[in-house]
């Protein structure tokens, strides 16, 4: 069970209170109906599925009920940063290589 | 003489009384502090079980949990536990213990006949014995070999124990109470850290329990454990868990551990759990779980009386027991001389040091000598005789040649192994941590620390008893340092004696036999032998992760701790390839095994599952309904009376409510309350239908997608006020709905001044369906007038019921003038008691969720869910009513637009009339065009509802038909196994279509 | 008990049995209060702390409480106002009106959870038999609120002293909860 930190309530807690949305940062488009045949399938479905570093949305469902973004590395569970929603993606290279050292 | 095998004094027994147990239905004798194991020796009792595969006898080898042989079962309330390792069930009066996987009995088995016949179950024979003919696995094969093979029988009864659960969280978490686990808690506690401290077995100590050729502090070790456990008791902050097992290490520092907490009483009390969960979240955690002893690999190690080498020392020094009274020493290290020695000095005869190495050191050749024991340097064992017990070893010199020449025959009966140490890497392996080869230790060490962990002492291959204390306390200080910042200066103790041990050997020791003929054995618990590893490779088995699953080696409830290090030497030999890079298999968990009861945990019976239960639930109770389980809800069914089955009790329910009034409880639908100036707006967005201008009072049926088009949720809608909705959704659907809109209103929406909250729970729900149903809620309510004109279909008021505020609904999910009456759930049991009596006076009936089915099917209204599987578009399903077409967007209308969506042959909602008006279709049968289709023929569609209606006194169904839009009137065909049932394709609605019954 | 948050507000049910009752741990049942969701964006939230009659807390898993009010923090815009039974109308009322050109929404949660009170020496090792949060006076002090999960139950717990639990469960969830929370407290009487 992992240990998730929910930037909104400021406290680690088990991965039990929260909910995995899966990949972050995939915008819905503004205005669907202008969106090509493509850009609505990637939306709907595509996903990196990343080996390794991937940027996850995360809500704290049973907690303040927020959602938020989370960077794990899918390989050995760690988490390299937590964000509140609507914050820029950090930079995975650098956090890559921080976490490295 | 009882217990002929114990010694005069010493050993940390209770010899002030004995206690009586039973093996096998045979009483014996032992002593408080016992485990089954020391005393079935003390009593002379070797032979405790038959092998897994040959059936051979087999004796206990070990005094720990990583015992292979002595599997039992244990009698608790009348019903037995088996598999239970006998090195860890402590003995206690009364204690009925048998033996497993023998018939009829240990001494006599049939199933020995295995043994004479190993030809036949060579590595692998799963595989290539019993392939042909097919059938025969089922009625032969299977059969056969799970009687004939296994471990103990499962329990016949219910579990009668409860098991308890507790979450904890500390700094510094230590698996294994030994000599650097102590030293560890000792200084992470005097740093001011948490600590909870484990050890499986029933007294902390460890190997010091055992070493009485060393002192601490210049104490007796013993003596400074109790002095160190009465330390860290008195310790704020320090727990310390006995018998409780570190068995599982998972992510992010998160260790299960299980505690046995009445396992070992004879009289528990029934308040107490049998075992308890740990599940703790370390900061930092210490691996202190020490090594254990290999065997060696010679034919015929597996007979009764062969143990480990330390094993027969912890019997004799913890336990006061001997394993015999004439012992063989067979040994590649040091540590099992001094085995040799303390057996010597407590009056055991020993027939012979056999050491594979050419010249031990001199320091143990000089006491040995002065004990006048006889030392054969260079020499191994070649096989030994006895057969439910040894009766003598079979000695071999190792020439220069490579070859062993005859070294004799030696009696003896027992006989002491050890192949040296293997530390036990099992929980740095679960924390995802990768083993690295120690050339000079001969061993595979843990690596670097992926979790915050740090291993210990002989769990890192580091022996001597100062050593070993030097890194315990420096490990505790440091996780202690690293999990709060703080630290404290903290006092060493200082050891003497219990020096490291140099030697050790992996893999198959030569010999002189008929390489063919004998059986040397890697893996005791699953019958593995040193031939099935290199037959293994021979076979194409390259990989050790193959070698493994081909022979089973290392798959035996120890995992490998005792047999893997010598079956990869094996396969490494036969491979011709280094050991490193044959590489380890990993070690999983649980790290012992762990029964189901602790798993399950308080999730049993009453408490498997929340049960959710409205406010009319009592009432229901009391007037005999039936209910069903959705989700975690109970809800009624159906209400029989008297002599009525249910289809019986549902034609009544229906007919009643069609004729006169029904009453349904709908309090489990779930309820969100949308609010805020933009709360039209975001409707607007999530549902299909437009809701701007929906008039505060009015309702309107809501149809919700997700973004690829597809149906996911409905329910009515009624706006109270201009910026506050009263949402509805399906029961099942309530979380999820609730869970969406929070995702588009947070990450997509933000900017929208809206806000939703559950209601479900607030307010109970009363639905008064059918003609007469104005006239029964009429009495209770007051503020609104109920005229059909008034308070037309989909409209909402608030009122009260009975005095109480509520929330009136003018809706209908089964076509008849209808409505649901919303109360603050505390008054919910008044309403529905209310409701149940007024319906009487007006021959009305309760209903349940099956009429609910029914009247719903009449209408052809959908249920999500059951006519829906999340590939329906509203076209499929004929609501592209329900789609605002002016609408700018909503959830799912781009995806409405994608080429498949569009797309001919689609399946499309229909209702089905079997020709014969009595045959009710199955739910889920498939449709095809043809009567009697070939075998492989795609079905155009299945049935998705399907029931009896009362009211047209006929069967009707509701299905998906490829293009069933323009299939009205046409006759299609549902293959069943006695035949194929024609059927017409109608529209769905079957009753009132022109739906004039609603507004009334 | 006077060092005990809001015991002017949750209150024992007087007509209700102890749930459980032992030396070390007891569990009351809770008489009922007025519970309301509020949801705002930070310019209103001064303004509902005033209408309501005490501040509304911004620092997460807190809770300010005043005499007959407690407002606890849910969310970054979420709070659970409490305030006693009867004054459900005023309170309500008092809020709509001070906040009625800002956005918000208010609704009545009353019914939907009940409240048991856990408390005695043990009352933190009970609520660990089925939540995995550190309870620890560090970890948790008192006036800590958090919802959170026991075992399959979502519940909120709002520690009002050193060993004083309020435990909060959507009513169908209350009879699981508290079930279990007996049960296992069974073992604490264990001779």
């Amino acid at each position: 069970m992992l240990l998730v930190y929910c930037p909104y309530c400021g406290v680690e807690r088990p991965e039990t209170e929260f909910s995995c949305g899966g990949q972050a940062h995939i915008a819905r488009p503004v205005d669907p109906s202008a969106a090509t045949e493509e850009d609505w399938v990637n939306f709907l479905y595509m996903r990196s599925n990343t080996k390794g570093v991937y940027v996850e949305r995360w809500r704290h469902t049973h907690g303040c009920g927020r959602f938020f973004n989370a960077v794990r590395n899918t390989v050995t569970d760690d988490f390299l940063s937590f964000y509140k929603a609507g914050e820029p993606m950090p930079d995975l290279e650098e956090l890559a290589k921080e976490a490295g050292k | 003489m009882s217990q002929p095998f114990r010694t005069e004094k010493g050993g940390r027994i209770d010899r002030a009384g004995e206690i009586s147990f039973t093996f096998d239905g045979e009483q014996m004798q032992g002593h408080a502090g016992d485990t089954l194991a020391s005393a079935l020796l003390a009593n002379g009792v070797h032979l405790v079980g038959r092998s897994f595969k040959y059936h051979r006898p087999r004796g206990i080898v070990t005094a720990g949990s990583e015992e292979p042989n002595a599997l039992v079962g244990i009698y608790r309330h009348g019903d037995q536990t088996p598999n239970l390792r006998a090195t860890q069930v402590e003995l206690y009066q009364g204690l009925e213990a048998i033996s497993q996987n023998r018939f009829p009995s240990l001494g006599f088995d049939v199933g020995a006949i295995n043994d004479r016949l190993s030809m036949f179950f060579p590595a692998g024979f799963y595989y290539k014995t019993f392939m042909w003919p097919k059938s025969f696995w089922d009625r032969v094969y299977e059969p056969v070999i799970r009687a004939a093979a296994g471990l103990g029988k499962p329990p016949q009864n219910p579990d009668q124990d409860f098991y308890g659960n507790q979450f904890a969280h500390c700094d510094v978490l230590i698996a294994g109470a030994g000599p650097a686990g102590l030293a560890a808690a000792l200084a992470a506690a005097e740093s001011g850290a948490s600590v909870i401290l484990c050890d499986e077995q029933a007294e902390f100590g460890g190997s010091l329990l055992t070493e009485t050729n060393a002192t601490i502090d210049g104490k007796a070790p013993a003596d400074w454990v109790a002095e160190t456990i009465g330390k860290l008791a008195a310790t704020d902050n320090v727990r310390l868990l006995s018998r409780t097992t570190a068995f599982g290490y998972f992510a992010h520092n998160y260790v299960a551990l299980a505690e046995r907490v009445t396992e070992h009483l004879s009289q528990p009390d029934p308040k107490l759990p049998r075992e308890r969960l740990w599940q703790v979240r370390a900061k930092e955690v210490v691996i202190a779980s020490g090594a254990i002893e290999r065997p060696m690999v010679f034919p015929e190690n597996d007979r009764p009386g062969i143990l480990l080498a330390e094993a027969g020392r912890t019997y004799l020094n913890r336990y006061g027991v001997k394993v015999g009274h004439k012992v063989v020493i067979a040994t590649a290290c040091d540590t099992a001389w001094q085995v040799a020695f303390d057996l010597a000095d407590n009056g055991v005869e020993i027939a012979a040091i056999v050491d594979l190495r050419e010249s031990p050191p001199e320091s143990l050749l000089s006491i040995a000598k002065a004990r006048n024991i006889r030392v054969e340097a260079g020499c191994v064992v070649t096989g030994t005789l006895g057969r439910k017990r040894i009766k003598a070893a079979l000695l071999g010199k190792l020439m220069t040649s490579g070859q062993v020449a005859s070294g004799g025959q030696v009696d003896c009966d027992a006989l002491l192994m050890s192949g040296g140490w293997t530390p036990t890497v099992s929980l740095y392996s679960q924390s995802r941590g990768k083993v690295v080869w120690d050339g000079d230790k001969g061993a595979y060490v843990p690596g670097k620390s992926v979790q915050k962990e740090r291993s210990v002492g002989g769990a890192k291959g580091l022996y001597g008893l100062q050593a070993t204390l030097e890194d315990g306390y420096a490990a505790g200080e440091e996780a202690a340092k690293a999990a709060t910042g703080k630290s404290a200066k903290v006092t060493y103790a200082a050891a003497s004696g219990g020096e490291p041990g140099e030697g050790g050997t992996l893999g198959a020791l030569p010999h002189d036999r008929n390489a063919s003929k004998v059986k040397a054995f890697v893996d005791y618990q699953n019958d593995v032998t040193a031939k099935d590893v290199k037959l293994a490779v021979r076979e194409g088995m390259h990989s050790i992760e193959h070698i493994k699953r081909y022979t089973t080696t290392g798959m035996a409830t120890d995992q490998g701790r005792l047999s893997n290090m010598n079956a990869l030497q094996i396969a490494s030999g036969a491979l011709e390839r280094p050991m490193t890079d044959v590489g380890l298999t990993t070690f999983r968990l649980p790290y012992t095994p762990t029964t189901f009861g602790i798993f399950a945990g308080v999730a049993r019976g009453d408490f498997f599952d929340p049960v959710r239960k409205t406010p009319s639930h009592d009432w229901v109770v009391e007037h005999g309904g039936v209910f069903e389980d959705v989700g975690q809800w109970k809800r009624t069914w159906y209400f029989p009376k008297p002599g009525e089955d249910m289809h019986a009790a549902v034609a009544r329910e229906c007919k009643t409510v069609r004729d006169s009034v029904g009453l349904f409880d709908a309090s489990t639908l779930g309820k969100i309350e949308v609010v805020g100036a933009d709360a039209a707006e975001f409707l607007e967005r999530m549902y299909t239908n437009p809701w701007k201008k929906l008039a505060p009072g009015r309702c309107r049926y809501g149809l919700l997608l997700n973004d690829a088009g597809f149906i996911s949720d409905d329910g009515v809608i009624g706006r109270l006020a201009d910026d506050r909705f009263h949402v509805t959704t399906t029961t099942g659907g309530a979380p999820s709905v609730f869970a969406t809109m929070e995702d588009y209103l947070q990450t997509e929406w933000p900017d929208l001044d809206v806000w939703i909250t559950s209601t479900t729970e607030q307010y109970a729900v009363a639905a008064v369906q059918g003609p007469k149903a104005r006239e029964v809620i009429a009495p209770f309510i007051e503020g609104v007038d109920l005229s059909n004109d008034a308070f037309p279909h989909m409209s909402v008021r608030e009122a009260t019921f009975c005095g109480v505020p509520c929330r009136l609904f003018r809706i209908s999910f089964t076509g008849e003038l209808g409505f649901e009456i919303n109360v603050p759930r505390r008054h919910g049991k008044m309403m529905w008691e209310t409701l149940a009596g007024e319906i009487e006076k007006h021959d009305g009936t309760t209903y349940g969720t099956e009429t609910m089915h029914v009247l719903r099917a009449e209408k052809g209204y959908i249920i999500v869910g059951q006519d829906t599987d999340g590939t329906v578009t509203p076209q499929d399903a004929g609501m592209t009513w329900a789609i605002g077409k002016k609408k700018f967007d909503f959830v799912g209308k781009r995806g409405l637009d994608r080429p498949d969506l569009v797309a001919e042959n689609r399946k499309q909602f229909v209702g089905l009339l079997t020709k014969d008006p009595k045959v009710k279709l199955e739910e889920g049968a498939q449709i095809t065009t043809a009567e009697n289709p070939a075998t492989g023929t795609p079905a155009e569609g299945h049935v998705t509802s399907s029931y009896f209606s009362p009211a047209l006194d006929r069967t009707i169904a509701l299905a998906v038909v490829k293009n069933g839009h323009a299939l009205e009137g046409k006759t299609l065909y549902v293959p069943m196994p006695d035949g194929s049932i024609p059927v017409e394709v109608t529209g769905p609605v079957f009753y009132d279509k022109e739906g004039a019954r609603i507004n009334v | 008990m006077s060092d005990v948050l809001a015991n002017d507000l949750i209150t024992p049910d007087a007509g209700a049995d102890p749930l459980l009752s032992l030396g070390d741990v007891s569990i009351l049942k809770a008489a009922p209060v007025t519970r309301l969701s509020f949801r705002a964006r930070p310019a209103g939230v001064v303004d509902a702390g005033s209408a309501f009659g005490v501040s509304l807390p911004t620092k997460a898993l807190t809770c300010e409480v005043a005499p007959k009010r407690a407002a606890l923090w849910m969310g970054p815009d979420e709070w659970t106002l409490i305030a006693p039974e009867e004054d459900l109308g005023d309170v309500f009322g008092a809020l709509e009106t001070k906040l009625k050109d800002q956005p918000h929404a208010l609704v009545d949660i009353s019914e939907r959870s009940e409240a048991i009170i856990v408390s005695g020496e043990k009352a933190a090792w009970l609520l660990n038999t089925g939540i995995f949060i550190d309870f620890s006076l560090d970890a948790f002090p008192v006036g800590t609120v958090s919802r959170t999960i026991f075992h399959k139950s979502p519940v909120m717990i709002w520690r009002t002293g050193p060993d004083t639990f309020i435990v909060e469960a959507w009513v169908s969830f209350m009879d699981y909860v508290a079930g279990l929370l007996v049960q296992s407290a069974g073992e604490l009487d264990a001779a």
